[in-house]
């Protein structure tokens, strides 16, 4: 986790440097607020990983000289198959064509919206199907 | 059904896992298995160039006289501005983070799946449903987006572009970014927390890190795109004044939020395919990465230096920093050149084969390095202010993309025979690749000398003068020889479906997705080799020449 989070960190130093320069000298608010944002964006999982990495023993990818059978056992749970994605894909489609052909177009597109997200949290409580 | 997913040890063969599935359509409507979607992605984003390459040849065709007629102004406005959109947002980034890297990055590092795979189908369903919104404009009265690919207001406004098709185009881009924002999210969780044992961060493929890179860029970015268009929608329906002077807004703001994303953009579509470029370099040459950690470097450098230099885009508006953005531009092609320096690198004094996949790498190096030379010129504010929205900055964006359009097809050629089984044909690859390189070239040569002599970019018609005419008519030629490099693709695809089985390694290469079988398994694998060094495959065949450390060189026998 260590090398994780020193990149994010890193990245949030950078931009921290670049945006206080940048804002500094050119005292221009857009940029200025956007690059502060992206510092922020390096520096909360970073902080985050750099709590962790602190207070785990190093995991069997972080090891050079782990063998396989180390990381041998349960990886996570995958889902096989599914089809709410595509359902909640679909909501999102005609939610968006409402934004041109007319809000009636909202109806079709949040009811898929609302029936996907009960249908996946239902899914993944379950264990799946198909 | 859930598989709760046991890695294999080492020495296992488990039975290969019969998966008892949906078939056809349902199978394409409900599948979560990355390599499924990532094929979908790669047929979608292909389509795409397809149709963006069509409307080129269109607008090539248009400009091959002077007064030409063959299209009217405002037909003439669409095409430019959905060819640059299509090929943009719809072909070259989710080619790259969508197709190849959702096959590629998890097997690569040992992983079973994405980390989220009902999210990344979702990615998939959101790019498609958006690539379709956006090209729905072609079929709506006022006809599609006509603003060009960057929409600066006020031409963006209800005033001056109002109609269906701004707005099909708006909301496509809300889709196609979200889709991108939760591939990122999907990327990065699977880097950091899927990777097998014994691979390190510093033992990840080149290939993984630049899509790692691009995701966190992702991140940083697109977010601040999909805000824009939001404020962008409300000012055109909602009455809000953003980036309207008559209400107290700014319409310069408007350039600022897009090239915040659309700096860090051009990097997102790059890196995937400098990675591509690096894998291939390294198998055809039979060697390890040349100075893998400083590769590892100057992709974090480009990467975080890209979110300092958007206003580039902006040096005519006068209201920006030039000083600033000049320096941090300039400085982008320091990391560039350490790149360019160490593929050059792992070639010397390789065993060199040049397979198509391996030319398409070399024609991608050549072609970048006139696009990445050209831009430092318009690095320079002086130099950009004459060159401003001539033709010398299209044929410079060209060279780029087109360089990244052959490292792609390069890409197609290595790693196809691992997601499908089966081999493309050699020697129709290699006419492709000519005709590609060097349409490439004629294309966009003759479009920097316009460029430097005046002629402004997005005009359907041009003063009669010989040499204009002349130089317009080369590049049309360059554009058609192109066009013949992809009918030429496709008849590979026809000539070879099926006929030359591959096997799991057919370029004795040395990263860990060629340790599995051609097509993986699902899940990816039966066994995992040890991992010792950022090459397995190769330690794993070829244990007399096991891994060296990073950099150093093979003593050949
Ligand atoms: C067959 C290959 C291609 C040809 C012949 C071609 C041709 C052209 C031409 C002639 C223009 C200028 C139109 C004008 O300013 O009037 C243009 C613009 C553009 N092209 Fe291409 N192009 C090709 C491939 C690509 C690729 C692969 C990409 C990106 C991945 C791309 C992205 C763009 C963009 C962003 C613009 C600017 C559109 C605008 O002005 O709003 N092109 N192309
Ligand atoms: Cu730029």
């Amino acid at each position: 986790m260590r090398v994780e989070a020193k990149l994010l960190l890193g990245l949030g130093l950078f931009f921290g440097l670049m945006c206080a320069v940048y804002w500094n000298w050119s005292l221009e608010n857009a940029g200025g607020v956007m690059m502060f944002a992206a510092m922020l964006l390096g520096f909360l999982p970073g902080g985050y990983y750099y709590f962790w990495s602190r207070r785990m023993r190093a995991r069997p990818e972080d090891d050079p000289n782990a063998t396989a059978a180390q990381g041998a056992g349960v990886v996570g749970t995958f889902p096989g198959t599914s089809i709410w994605p595509f359902t909640l894909g679909m909501g999102a489609f005609f939610t968006v064509l409402a934004l041109v052909f007319g809000i009636w177009l909202l109806i079709p597109g949040l009811g898929l919206v609302g029936w996907a997200a009960i249908g996946g949290v239902s899914e993944s409580r379950r264990g799946g199907r198909v | 059904m859930t598989d709760l997913l046991e890695r294999p040890a080492a020495a296992e063969h488990p039975e290969p896992a019969e998966q008892h599935g949906p078939t056809g359509l349902l199978k394409w409507l409900t599948t979560t298995d990355h390599k499924v979607i990532g094929l979908s992605y790669t047929i979608t984003s292909v389509m795409m160039l397809v149709i963006g390459g069509a409307l080129a040849e269109l607008i090539r065709a248009q400009l091959t006289s002077p007064n030409n007629t063959l299209v009217s102004f405002a037909q003439y406005n669409e095409l430019f501005t959905m060819h640059g959109s299509v090929m943009i947002y719809l072909f070259a980034g989710p080619f790259a983070f969508g197709g190849l890297a959702n096959i590629i990055v998890p097997i690569q590092i040992g992983a079973p799946d994405m980390a989220f795979p009902r999210l990344n189908a979702l990615s998939y369903w959101l790019y498609l449903t958006g690539s379709i919104t956006m090209l729905l404009g072609f079929f709506t009265a006022g006809g599609a987006a006509n603003f060009g690919w960057v929409a600066y207001a006020p031409l963006s406004n209800s005033l001056n572009t109002p109609g269906a098709g701004a707005d099909l185009w708006i909301g496509g881009l809300l889709l196609t970014g979200f889709s991108a924002i939760f591939t990122g999210v999907n990327l990065v969780a699977t880097i950091f927390y899927l990777r097998a044992p014994g691979m390190t961060m510093f033992r990840m493929p080149i290939f993984t890190w630049n899509l790692l890179v691009t995701a966190i860029l992702i991140l940083l970015a697109f977010p601040v795109l999909t805000a824009g268009l939001i404020m962008l929608y409300a000012d055109r329906h909602f009455g809000t004044h953003i980036f309207s002077v008559a209400g107290g807004g700014v319409p310069v703001l408007w350039q600022h939020i897009f090239w915040f994303w659309g700096h860090p953009e051009v990097y997102i579509l790059a890196l995937p395919f400098f990675g591509m470029a690096t894998e291939i370099f390294a198998t055809f040459s039979k060697k390890p990465v040349f100075g893998y950690k400083g590769m590892v470097f100057a992709t974090i450098t480009i990467a975080a230096l890209s979110l300092g230099v958007w206003a580039h885009h902006m040096f005519t508006t006068g209201v920006v920093l030039l000083p600033f953005f000049s320096i941090m531009s300039l400085l982008i092609a320091v990391p560039t050149g350490i790149k360019i320096f160490n593929w050059i690198g792992t070639m010397w004094r390789g065993q060199l084969w040049f397979s198509t996949a391996m030319l398409m790498a070399i024609g991608f190096l050549v072609t970048f390095l006139i696009g990445g030379l050209t831009g430092i010129y318009l690095a320079s504010p002086p130099l950009d202010f004459f060159t401003h929205d001539t033709y010398f900055v299209v044929a410079h964006f060209h060279s780029v993309v087109m360089a990244l359009v052959l490292a792609g097809m390069g890409g197609l050629y290595y790693w196809g025979p691992k997601v499908t089984g089966y081999m493309l044909n050699e020697r129709i690859g290699k006419a492709q690749f000519w005709f590609l390189f060097i349409g490439t070239q004629v294309f966009t040569l003759p479009m920097y000398a316009l460029g430097l002599d005046g002629m402004p970019r997005r005009m359907a018609v041009y003063p009669h003068d010989p040499q204009w005419k002349a130089l317009n008519d080369v590049a049309s030629l360059g554009a058609l020889l192109i066009g013949l490099s992809t009918v030429l693709f496709v008849v590979n695809l026809v000539v070879s479906w099926k006929k030359y089985p591959a096997g799991d390694n057919p370029w004795d290469a040395q990263t860990l997705e060629w340790f599995t079988t051609s097509p993986p398994p699902h899940h990816n694998f039966y066994r995992l080799p040890a991992i010792r060094s950022e090459r397995p495959t190769w330690d794993y065949n070829h244990p007399e020449h096991r891994a060296l450390g990073h950099g150093t060189r093979e003593e050949s026998h």
